[in-house]
């Protein structure tokens, strides 16, 4: 390695980036075998912006050769030297001599040790891929996720059934975070919600239901819709929209930073080690919430029937007649597996992110939607299943 | 002699209450390729964050060009930022852009350069930093070395007067730190850019730096400052003489 001397003082060259000195200027003049092109003055990014378009376009037809003069070129910096490459990689392309003349000693040497001949061309740009192309291309993306998919499904099965048979392996730690962070503190959004929605749709439906005199159907209407439907599948809406999203970043950023990597080295299993924890949290917590939302849009609706009269004990009781036990834990059945759904895909999203920070967005983005998708076929599925048994 | 490049004066820094270093004063000249070294953890890092004024000091100035960084505002703040370019310990690309446009994009926001001459720069950028013919590739498909020049070569982008390069050649390959040390001394040579590096790789240091200084973890502070070869051979610091000579902490 060369030492360089150290005791004597290096020459200050000609600082960077000062202000002072002219901006670039360009002249052009035919000379008996070709062009010359006399610049001068700061040949920064500014002069370069002033002089580029006129002198690559004189420099396109230069006739046998160009000289560029550039004796008045009182500094010179990277973006300089690019306009003068530009220059005599379009003489060559014309065939024509190329000549540089004047440049100061030191822009010189730099010119000649960054800018050779070799510098590669712009490259054309990749053409778009034609239809059937990219139809293919999407269908083969497509199959990889299906395949990764099931891949998963077949990983956190296992997973899930090495811990039944050995629950002191599983973090209980962890899984009592993740319970608070995904269970606990989403209950304020879950109750407003629900407190909203009982309110609004008992409102909407007194309306028309006045008109026959029957408002105290409304409990009925309320009671089986929240208890079946819309408990559940709110739930699992906002807990797709809160946690599947969270754990799809949290997952994904770890595996842009090695975490995974690491985890896997170690001989952990990161679906073992981070997705059944979560997964059990998600699903022990989901069913509790629904049953908070459910009390939440009663109790939203019991106001609004409070508000055209009818004594709270009639509204309960109307409630209790309409709805059974069943009715209730059919409803928390379909939240516990929503809640597996959209647990699951989340944290599948996040384990397959490739890349960088842009990746984490489409994992993150990908983790709601497929989790609202999957929620809405399970329910699709629930509602055929339970109509056919007759529940 | 021109007034120096940046004047650091007083600076006390620290995150939260805790103080990690105290009172530091020191000045780079112009052109100068400047070293600060020290062991880990004693805030060299941080004292280049405060540098380039990503972080508020607790007390001091640091004056770049005669401009204060750590009292300077809105316009003038904007002035001081165009005068350095910065690259990080990770190279901190923009993952969804390719190499050419992570280049590119300092210049479209802030020259007038058309699209040609902007991409012209840029190649010529990636090729002085030995990125020719990568342009078109995105930072997750390099490897870490390959990622660290390119941000060199972003932060070259605006052809700055200072460049800040915080550890630039942690995980690069011998040859490849080699022909960095090049670019440095050939970029401060020739084009006059002066060079702040944060680093302890030794090999490097001695190559490039005209001055160094060393920075203490117990004294938070400044101990020892000047050309790297004379440091080691005339230090009556020990513990100067010890980084330099490269042995192990004695036991004391």
């Amino acid at each position: 390695m060369p030492l360089p001397d150290q005791t004597t003082s290096h020459p200050a060259p000609q600082p960077a980036g000062l202000p002072g000195g002219q901006p670039a200027v360009l002249f052009s003049k035919p000379s008996p075998v070709g062009l010359t092109l006399i610049i001068s003055g700061r040949l920064d990014a500014d002069g370069v912006a002033a002089v580029w378009d006129g002198a690559v376009r004189q420099a396109g037809s230069p006739g046998r050769s160009l000289t560029v003069e550039a004796s008045g070129v009182d500094y010179c910096d990277v973006a300089g030297l690019a306009l003068l490459a530009e220059l005599r990689r379009r003489a060559g392309a014309a065939s024509a001599q190329f000549q540089l003349t004047g440049l100061g000693e030191r822009y010189r040497t730099l010119f000649e040790q960054f800018a050779p001949e070799g510098l590669p061309l712009p490259p054309g740009r990749a053409g778009k891929p034609s239809l059937p192309e990219e139809v293919g291309h999407k269908a083969c993306i497509l199959l990889d996720d299906i395949y990764s998919l099931i891949a998963f499904v077949g990983e956190l099965a296992l997973a899930v059934a090495r811990a039944a048979a050995n629950p002191a392996r599983v973090r209980w730690g962890e899984a009592v975070h993740v319970a608070e962070t995904a269970g606990a503190n989403a209950l304020p959004i879950i109750v407003l919600i629900g407190f909203l929605m009982g309110l609004i749709m008992a409102f909407q439906s007194a309306i028309p239901l006045k008109q026959f005199g029957a408002e105290i159907f409304v409990a009925n209407l309320l009671g089986l819709s929240l208890l079946r439907e819309l408990g559940p599948l709110v739930t699992a809406i906002i807990l797709a929209g809160r946690s599947g999203s969270a754990f799809a970043a949290e997952l994904g950023t770890m595996n842009v930073n090695e975490e995974i990597s690491a985890l896997k080295t170690m001989g952990l299993d990161p679906v073992r080690f981070l997705v059944v924890t979560r997964v059990l949290a998600a699903m022990a917590m989901t069913p509790l919430l629904t049953i908070f939302f459910n009390v939440a849009g009663l109790i939203g609706g019991a106001m609004v029937m409070l508000s055209l009269g009818y004594p709270l004990v009639s509204f309960v009781n109307q409630v209790k007649m309409s709805v059974t036990l069943g009715d209730l834990t059919g409803g928390l059945f379909k939240a516990m597996t929503f809640s597996l759904l959209v647990c699951a895909i989340g944290c599948q999203r996040g384990l397959c992110t490739r890349g960088g920070a842009s990746s984490v967005g489409e994992a993150t983005t990908s983790a709601v939607v497929s989790g609202i998708i999957l929620i809405a076929l399970a329910d699709g599925v629930f509602a055929v299943v339970f109509y056919v048994m007759g529940w | 002699m021109d007034r120096p490049i940046i004047e650091v004066s007083g600076l006390t820094l620290g995150y939260g209450d805790v103080v990690v270093l105290q009172d530091v004063s020191f000045t780079v000249e112009r052109g100068e390729v400047f070293v600060i070294l020290g062991g880990s953890g004693c805030g060299k890092s941080t004292l280049l964050k405060h540098m380039i004024g990503l972080y508020p000091p607790m007390a001091g100035s640091v004056l770049i060009d005669g401009r204060d960084i750590v009292t300077a505002q809105g316009r003038e703040f904007h002035a001081i930022l165009r005068s350095f370019g910065v690259t990080y310990q990770s190279g901190a690309l923009f993952g969804s852009l390719t190499l050419l446009e992570n280049v590119c994009l300092p210049l479209e926001e802030f020259t007038r350069l058309p699209r040609e001459a902007r991409e012209a720069v840029a190649r010529m950028k990636l090729g002085m930093v030995g990125l020719a013919g990568s342009e078109d590739k995105l930072p997750s498909e390099l490897s870490g070395g390959m990622q660290k020049r390119a941000a060199i070569a972003r932060a070259m982008a605006l052809d700055p007067a200072i460049l800040f390069l915080d550890e630039p050649q942690a995980g690069l390959d011998p040859i490849t730190s080699a022909g960095l040390d090049e670019l440095v001394l050939t970029l401060s040579a020739s084009l006059g850019i002066t060079f702040v590096i944060v680093s302890h790789e030794l090999a490097s240091i001695y190559a490039v730096a005209h001055r160094v200084i060393m920075l203490d973890p117990n004294t938070k502070g400044i101990i020892a400052e000047g050309a790297p070869a004379e440091l080691r051979d005339r230090s009556d610091n020990p513990k100067v003489r010890q980084f330099f000579n490269r042995e192990a902490q004695s036991p004391s």
